[in-house]
């Protein structure tokens, strides 16, 4: 079984962001990173399929500069074999240059099973898995929280609004990894000693133009400070008067 | 975020942050919801450690070759850091296993010791203890009354009792140092490594502690016990070989000292900022503020101090005075941290749901063992000024 | 004059309301920019014809309609090819999808069929000359990005329930339209469908969330964030990251960094403290209320509406509250 995982580093996100002078980007100073979550649990699938199928070689991607690096060493941490670098100044705003640049590194092998996280908790755009599918012509699921693969075919869940479906799909396929798939195993510290061993090949990044720039960027408007009413059940009924007549809603 | 005043992670390697990473979450995920209760209730939560092995946390920087993760000091450090920002008792925990008892046969056993019991212990599978400090021997070890007696046979037969012995019920195996064949000099101390299970070996939890609540503390009755020849730690000799040990133990302890008074600073930050009296988060009133800044500065200077130690150990010029500095200052620092926090934390702080208090207590056995407080005053003093003030 | 083409989502033979506002903004959208057609596009199984006269009440020029029994389910690779062929066909200037779990799968397809930039989670947009601006959250909703898509056509994937859907009315011509690729071949297939009856409302559709946190206690104890919901009438329930990893309520319920974005007219928090990430999920709600014992939970600095107590002592009279004022509405 040969597997990709594509994967992110983004910024840690418990903190207040500030925007950067050119007024078009978030200030980095102070930011820490880490792997987008979501493609941790991508990661985890993909060890979990090897795990299983008892062989075969997880491969990591991740597009953008060095630094970028640490990240695809955490993969290789938790067990992934080995990773590459799409070297780029910065990931570009518009996902479908992420996306053909990631295509046309994915096109050079052939791959039973590509993982995306379902979205990037930064740029939040949720477009690259389906879009590297429809570029490399695979057939794609997205926004799974359950897998089962077994003799080249797979079955999954994906959680929809207050509904889910259960798909059938062919291999190869990409598939695009929601929250409750699994929890992602932490690295041990074998495994982090063992990652700076494992290959990580660094390749320029084919990035085009791309149509979606980023004109602006700005925090959202503060809500005004919160407002307590009351303590008990004796605040009820001014709940409920407030509801009717100041936020009309009831 | 934690606290990183100084940035001091721009000075860690990918590595070190990425093994400190792997703890934290570990720490958070798994010791902070249940150590309030596990405190409370005077045990240690030795479920614990599948995990912590798993994870490869004990005797994490011995060799890879015994079954150990390999790791600098750095690394080592800033895992004591982590397990200490939970609970000292789970620090201790890991101190003892790995800079006791799994190092001790790393530094003085023969290779059939080091292969038989290193892997063993590194996977969890076997836990050990370390009996140096005896009822009426704490900080002077070397008036130890323990006996051990060469058989004619080439075995040996230990008598003695030792006190204040972490994970001493837990342990499958211990290290016990002892005097040699009737003589009471200091310089015929070896190790010997004694299964738990040897005829007339006794471990009593000791009872009634009002700190480190979440860890064993035993006592152990060595009472004709018979071990082969091999139990011997054949490259020991003298105090100077437990004195090692602790050594190595003290150097994690600079860094949990550390941990603890970090968890405590970060609780009241945190508490500070949220906690409204008079109309505004006391955050907001000069005395809170006054305390918050003497801590942040308090820890920055220790995240300095165990950092450069760590360097010095991994470049192999430290000496145990500066280890004693470390130790010294970082413990005193979180112990007043520690007070500190829980009196911002107010009536809330005497709770258990709140770690401060925890810490608070437990930092006074830091305090006391690995050499207390004024020991190290006077391994300082005497460093400075090359005269002895210990007798 | 420019065309704007609309993703008409449905789900189980009827149209989704997301459909009603994707196409209420291609309305708005046309008008300003120099007043072209609006065309949709409602694929489904044989049936769904009956369903195409509110795209039309709502600013569809044109309902393109392809029924085929391999549309009952959602079925992206057939959906893809289709709208990216109208897309192509009726020159549109820009093509607007509903950012709901299956408008996010099938946006980014068509747009890698057209070679163009998708903008996702769009709150606002504007045609400014040549492109077309795009709001859309980033870093958890804590930062707003102002895109420009100068493509064409320009791709935008609307978030729920933040396009209010109106009526004005068009001829709303229903043409039909032949697949592009064979439904019944797609390679990945529908093979069941859980939950989902239209008794349920959408987490990203319904006016009030009643949403629940570990302050409840207990899986059972669900029963009164229900009940709640219920008396609202138009409700749906939620929950926090910790209740979902618990398995309290299935992760799909989940509101959060990591689960849903809602912004729904009314959201009401109850035993939930207001970890960071919750709020990343929910802060953009119109109006916020909080039940919670401890009042210094963080909650408490959103809600425009806070009560400090038990909430098992003030969700039964709340409960009552709520219906008795239903009720005396009428």
């Amino acid at each position: 079984m040969k597997i990709a995982v594509c994967i992110k580093r983004v910024p840690v996100m418990d903190v207040r962001f500030r925007i950067a002078a050119d007024g078009k980007s978030v200030d980095e100073t102070g930011l820490k990173y880490d792997v987008n979550d979501f493609d941790l649990w991508a990661v985890e699938a993909a060890l979990q399929l090897k795990e299983k199928t008892g062989d075969g070689e997880v491969v990591v991607f991740s597009l953008g500069p060095d630094a970028v690096q640490e990240q695809i060493r955490k993969a290789l941490s938790m067990g992934a074999d080995r990773g590459v670098q799409l070297k780029a100044d910065r990931a570009p705003a518009d996902p479908l240059s992420i996306a053909k640049a990631l295509a046309a590194e994915l096109k050079a092998s052939q791959w039973d099973v590509v993982f995306f996280g379902k979205v990037a908790i930064d740029s939040a755009d949720q477009s690259v898995g389906p879009m590297v599918a429809e570029l490399l012509g695979l057939p794609c699921v997205s926004a799974i929280s359950s897998l089962d693969i077994a003799n080249g075919r797979g079955t999954a869940k994906r959680e929809l609004e207050s509904a889910s479906e259960i798909v059938e799909f062919p291999l190869p396929v990409v598939l695009t990894v929601d929250e409750g798939l699994n929890k992602e195993r932490l690295p041990n510290l074998k495994g982090i000693m063992a990652a700076k061993k494992k290959p990580l090949e660094v390749k320029p990044a084919q990035l085009d133009a791309g149509t979606v720039n980023v004109v602006a960027m700005e925090l959202p408007a503060e809500r005004a400070a919160g407002r307590i009413i009351g303590e008990g059940a004796a605040a009820v009924p001014e709940l409920v008067r407030l509801l009717q007549t100041e936020a009309k809603v009831l | 975020m934690a606290t990183d005043f100084f940035n001091i992670d721009s000075a860690l390697s990918e590595e070190e942050r990425a093994v400190r990473d792997s703890v934290r979450r570990f720490v958070d995920e798994s010791v902070m919801p249940i150590i309030g209760d596990a405190y409370v209730q005077g045990k240690f939560p030795k479920q614990l450690i599948p995990r912590m092995a798993e994870l490869g946390l004990l005797g994490a920087n011995l060799p890879e070759e015994y079954g150990c993760a390999g790791l600098n000091n750095v690394a080592y450090g800033l895992i004591m850091q982590e397990l200490e920002r939970g609970d000292s008792g789970i620090r201790s925990f890991a101190s003892v296993q790995g800079a006791l008892v799994m190092y001790p046969i790393y530094a003085f056993g023969s290779e059939e010791q080091k292969r038989h019991w290193l892997p063993k212990m590194a996977s969890g599978e076997i836990i050990g203890c370390f009996g140096l400090t005896e009822p009426d021997y704490g900080s002077n070890p070397s008036g130890m009354i323990t006996m051990a007696r060469e058989q004619k046979d080439g075995s040996w037969v230990i008598n003695g009792a030792k006190m204040w012995i972490t994970n001493g019920s837990q342990a499958k195996v211990a290290v016990v140092w002892a005097k040699t064949n009737g003589d009471a000099d200091q310089r015929s101390i070896r190790g010997f490594i004694v299964p738990t299970d040897a005829k007339g070996f006794t471990a009593k939890d000791q009872k009634g502690k009002l700190s480190l609540r979440a860890s064993d503390t035993s006592e152990l009755v060595l009472d004709d016990v018979h071990v082969p020849g091999d139990a011997i730690l054949p490259k020991s000799g003298g105090l100077k070989s437990p004195l090692m040990c602790l050594t190595q133990a003290r150097y994690g302890i600079s860094w949990g000292a550390l941990g603890a008074a970090i968890g405590c600073y970060e609780e009241a930050l945190s508490y500070a900022k949220t906690r409204v009296m008079f109309g505004r988060p006391i955050g907001g009133f000069q005395l809170q503020q006054a305390r918050l800044a003497d801590m942040l500065t308090e820890i920055v200077k220790g995240q300095l101090v165990s950092l450069h130690l760590g360097r010095l150990k991994d470049a192999g010029t430290f000496t145990p005075q500066q280890v004693s500095l470390a130790k010294r200052n970082n413990v005193n620092m979180a112990t007043n941290i520690a007070r500190e926090a829980r009196r911002m934390l107010g009536g809330n702080g005497i709770l258990a749901e709140y770690a401060s208090m925890r810490h608070m207590a437990n930092l006074e056995s830091v305090y006391t063992y690995e050499g207390t407080h004024d020991i190290h005053t006077l391994i300082l003093g005497q460093a400075v000024t090359g005269l002895n003030a210990f007798e | 004059m420019a065309n704007v083409f609309a993703f008409a989502e449905s789900r189980g033979g009827e149209l989704r309301k997301v459909a009603l506002e994707v196409v209420t903004a291609a309305r708005t959208l046309a008008d300003a920019t120099g007043g072209g057609e609006v065309h949709a596009l409602l694929v489904g199984a044989p049936g769904i014809a009956g369903k195409a006269a509110p795209l039309g009440a709502h600013g569809a020029d044109v309902v393109h309609l392809c029924e085929h029994p391999a549309f009952a389910n959602a079925n992206p690779e057939a959906a893809a090819a289709l709208a990216a062929q109208l897309l192509k066909q009726t020159g549109a200037r820009a093509g607007l999808f509903p950012a709901s779990a299956q408008g996010r799968d099938l946006a980014p397809r068509v747009a890698a069929k057209l070679g163009v930039g998708l903008a996702s989670d769009v709150t606002a947009f504007s045609a400014q000359g040549d492109a077309i601006h795009a709001k859309h959250p980033t870093h958890t909703g804590k930062v707003i990005a102002t895109l420009a898509l100068t493509g064409t056509p320009a791709l935008l994937a609307l978030r729920p329930n933040v396009f209010t859907p109106k009526e004005s009315a068009k001829a709303g011509r229903v043409e039909s339209v032949a697949p592009v690729a064979d439904p019944a071949a797609s390679r990945v297939v529908v093979k069941e469908m859980r939950g989902g009856g239209k008794a349920k409302l959408d987490l990203s559709e319904a006016p009030v969330i009643v949403s629940g946190g570990r302050g409840l206690k207990a899986a059972e104890n669900f029963k009164l964030v229900e009940d709640l919901a219920a008396a609202f009438g138009n409700a749906a329930v939620g929950a926090t990251r910790a209740v979902t990893d618990d398995g309290w309520r299935p992760h799909s319920d989940q509101i959060g960094q990591t689960g849903r974005v809602v912004s729904p007219d009314l959201y009401v928090a109850v035993g939930i403290s207001g970890a960071i990430q919750h709020l990343a999920g929910m802060r953009t709600s119109r109006t916020i209320v909080a039940i919670n014992k401890d009042k210094e939970a963080p909650i408490f600095k959103l809600a425009d509406y806070g009560i400090v107590g038990d909430v098992f002592e003030i969700l039964p009279p709340l409960i009552e509250a709520v219906k008795a004022a239903r009720a005396s509405r009428g």
